[in-house]
């Protein structure tokens, strides 16, 4: 955080203090929520990992009921398939085509079966009031980038350095960690302005709500609250690329206690910026946090189609598989906004409870980011293993 | 207001809690083995270990041995599977080896494997071959050696033939019990044991796992 930032924060006590004095400084309430729900976090996550052939794996035993029973034996009735297709394909064209199918069914389902991927996202939508045509961008472009990033491993570990399996293991771990320690980020950012708001609101600091339910054709231009809100005296230091730049002009008429402001602008994009670039900038950290990571199965794909001499067929398959993930996680990301904005339709219909319900949702759905990102980085919850052989 | 909403939102809190923890550790398959076990009895007629050779799915077994360097494409010695038959054998102790034993009905743990573990490598499939010792000298009359992934990320399976062998151990006589394919109703109890309860020894364990059972006179 910069000096001028931090410069920014002495109205606080101020404003607390105006407001009788007896509160704890909100950003010092705010503080210790955070950490509470941190330790909170950490303690329902329990602390498990390990590789069998070099393989990471979680500690919590599968569950397979009903549909997703189905969906895993579907999968791997599909995965079971790439191998004799991508052999097939070297003599026999067309296999090259089924193969492009069954990949592209193949990551359909994977994506509806567990995966951390669709609730990372959705958490996201939800929380951030999004509209679900980002949804569905937020669901490609991280389906799409995680392909790349299984290419790209074994495009330049495999086929470039002739790395082992073992050695891109190794790689992916890194990335894997990387990639979910940036999924807790995005949850403990989320949560630090939804649960603040929502804190603020609880103690009746604010009495109207100031609704930032906007619909999609809500054209104010509020730039992004940040660190000029003075409630605000945490570091953003997070990797999202604010560009502070933009118009504040709106930000000044507001009391400097209410957080409203930073509800609808935090983290959320302004519907109007759909059109612009900036919720897709702000989006980034979700997309490659989620993206980062590889799918196993791609990259097994990706080294067996090597091994084979088709590295390219592997090429398409995985890309395949990104598109078939895309579509099952928009939709799912598409459930979350409708859910979200039924919650907001609620929240105008009752502007005191619905409000609370509202940012009620928000900050439980930041906290699921951030439970989803404990649970992966400490092995609780495998989206999936990875092979380090 | 804000207080008569507390309720709801405590509610909510709750709901999405349940929905994360529901929802928790998974995987499919994405390793395939077929195995060959060997129960090995010394002549007193005591177990003394549990001998695996566990072949991988091909796709596996292309994606283990990229990058390992053989003298002769596209074939592999033993010696140059050495190094990956280490850590494959190192990175199994955290799983207890995938094999699970019950020697008159109590729960008996393996020591580490010997020494003289090594991958194969013939027509582009991988067999890992280990044995694992018992720690003492154990004549139980019944023996059940059950082998599986509780997280289902390796799916475990019998060859289809002469899978179990029993080398000594004479009178001795071994079934092999394959696990059946789940009810729905059995699934559906399985999915809802709640996710921090480790429920390995429970349906999944007992009734789908690999099994050899001995019995001994």
């Amino acid at each position: 955080m910069s000096d001028g930032a931090r410069g920014s924060l002495s109205p606080i006590p101020r404003a607390a203090a105006k407001r009788g004095g007896t509160r704890w400084p909100p950003a010092r309430t705010h503080a210790a929520f955070i950490m509470g729900v941190a330790l909170l976090v950490l303690a329902a996550v329990d602390a498990a990992s390990a590789q069998p052939f070099g393989i990471a794996r979680g500690a919590a035993a599968p569950e397979v009921g009903g549909i997703t029973g189905w969906i895993l034996a579907k999968q791997a009735e599909f995965y079971r398939m790439f191998s004799g297709l991508i052999r097939a394909a070297k003599a026999d064209g067309s296999a090259a085509y089924t193969l492009m199918g069954i990949s592209f069914l193949y990551g359909v389902f994977h994506a509806a079966g567990p995966g951390h991927g669709k609730a990372v996202i959705s958490s996201y939508m939800v929380a951030n009031d999004e509209t679900w045509r980002r949804g569905v961008a937020l669901s490609f472009a991280s389906a799409i980038f995680q392909s790349f990033t299984a290419i790209a491993i074994v495009g330049v570990a495999a086929v470039l350095l002739g790395a082992t399996a073992h050695a891109m293991g190794n790689t992916v771990r890194v990335i894997e960690t990387v990639s979910y320690a940036l999924i807790v980020l995005i949850g403990l950012r989320l949560l630090w302005v939804k649960g603040g708001a929502l804190l603020k609101l609880l103690r009746g600091e604010k009495g109207v709500p100031h609704s930032h339910e906007h619909d999609d054709d809500d054209h104010h231009s509020h730039g992004h609250a940040h660190s000029h809100n003075p409630d605000h005296d945490h570091d953003h230091d997070h990797g999202h690329a604010h560009s502070h730049s933009h118009a504040h002009a709106h930000h000044h008429h507001h009391d400097h206690a209410d957080e409203a402001h930073a509800w609808g602008h935090a983290h959320a994009p302004e519907p109007a910026e759909l059109a612009g670039e900036h919720w897709l900038k702000r989006g980034l950290a979700a997309i490659i946090a989620v993206g980062l990571r590889p799918c196993s199965g791609a990259i097994i794909v990706l080294v067996f189609a090597l091994a084979q001499g088709l590295f390219w067929i592997g090429v398409a398959s995985t890309f395949m598989m990104g598109i078939g993930t895309a579509i099952t996680v928009a939709a799912i990301a598409t459930i979350a906004v409708a859910a979200r904005r039924f919650a907001g339709s609620l929240a105008k219909a009752k502007p005191g409870a619905g409000t609370l319900l509202l940012r009620g949702l928000e900050t439980a759905a930041a906290l699921a980011i951030i439970v989803f990102g404990v649970a992966l980085l400490t092995g609780y919850m495998v989206s999936e293993r990875m092979m380090g052989v | 207001m804000v207080r008569r909403m507390i309720r709801p939102f405590r509610f909510c809190l709750a709901a999405f809690a349940t929905l994360l923890f529901a929802a928790p550790a998974f995987a499919h398959p994405h390793v395939w083995v077929t195995m060959h076990t060997e129960l090995v009895y010394a002549p007193d007629g005591s177990i003394t270990g549990v001998r695996h050779a566990w072949a991988f799915d091909d796709m596996f077994s292309a994606f283990a041995t990229q990058g390992i360097e053989a003298k002769e494409k596209g074939k592999f010695t033993r010696e140059e599977l050495s190094g990956l038959a280490k850590v494959n054998v190192e990175s199994l102790k955290e799983f207890d080896y995938f094999t699970y034993v019950t020697a008159d009905g109590k729960k008996t743990s393996l020591g580490e494997p010997l020494a003289d573990y090594w991958l194969d490598y013939t027509d582009a499939v991988l067999t890992l071959n280990f044995t694992l010792p018992f720690k003492g000298p154990l004549k139980p009359k019944e023996l059940k050696v059950e082998v599986y992934d509780p997280t289902i990320f390796v799916d475990f399976a019998w060859a289809k033939d002469d899978p179990v062998r029993l080398v000594g151990g004479r009178g001795c006589k071994a079934d092999v019990v394959k696990p059946r394919e789940m009810t729905f109703a059995e699934g559906k109890a399985l999915s809802q044991i709640p996710a921090d309860q480790k429920n390995t020894t429970m349906a999944w364990g007992e009734k789908f796992a690999n099994k050899i059972l001995v019995h001994c006179p």
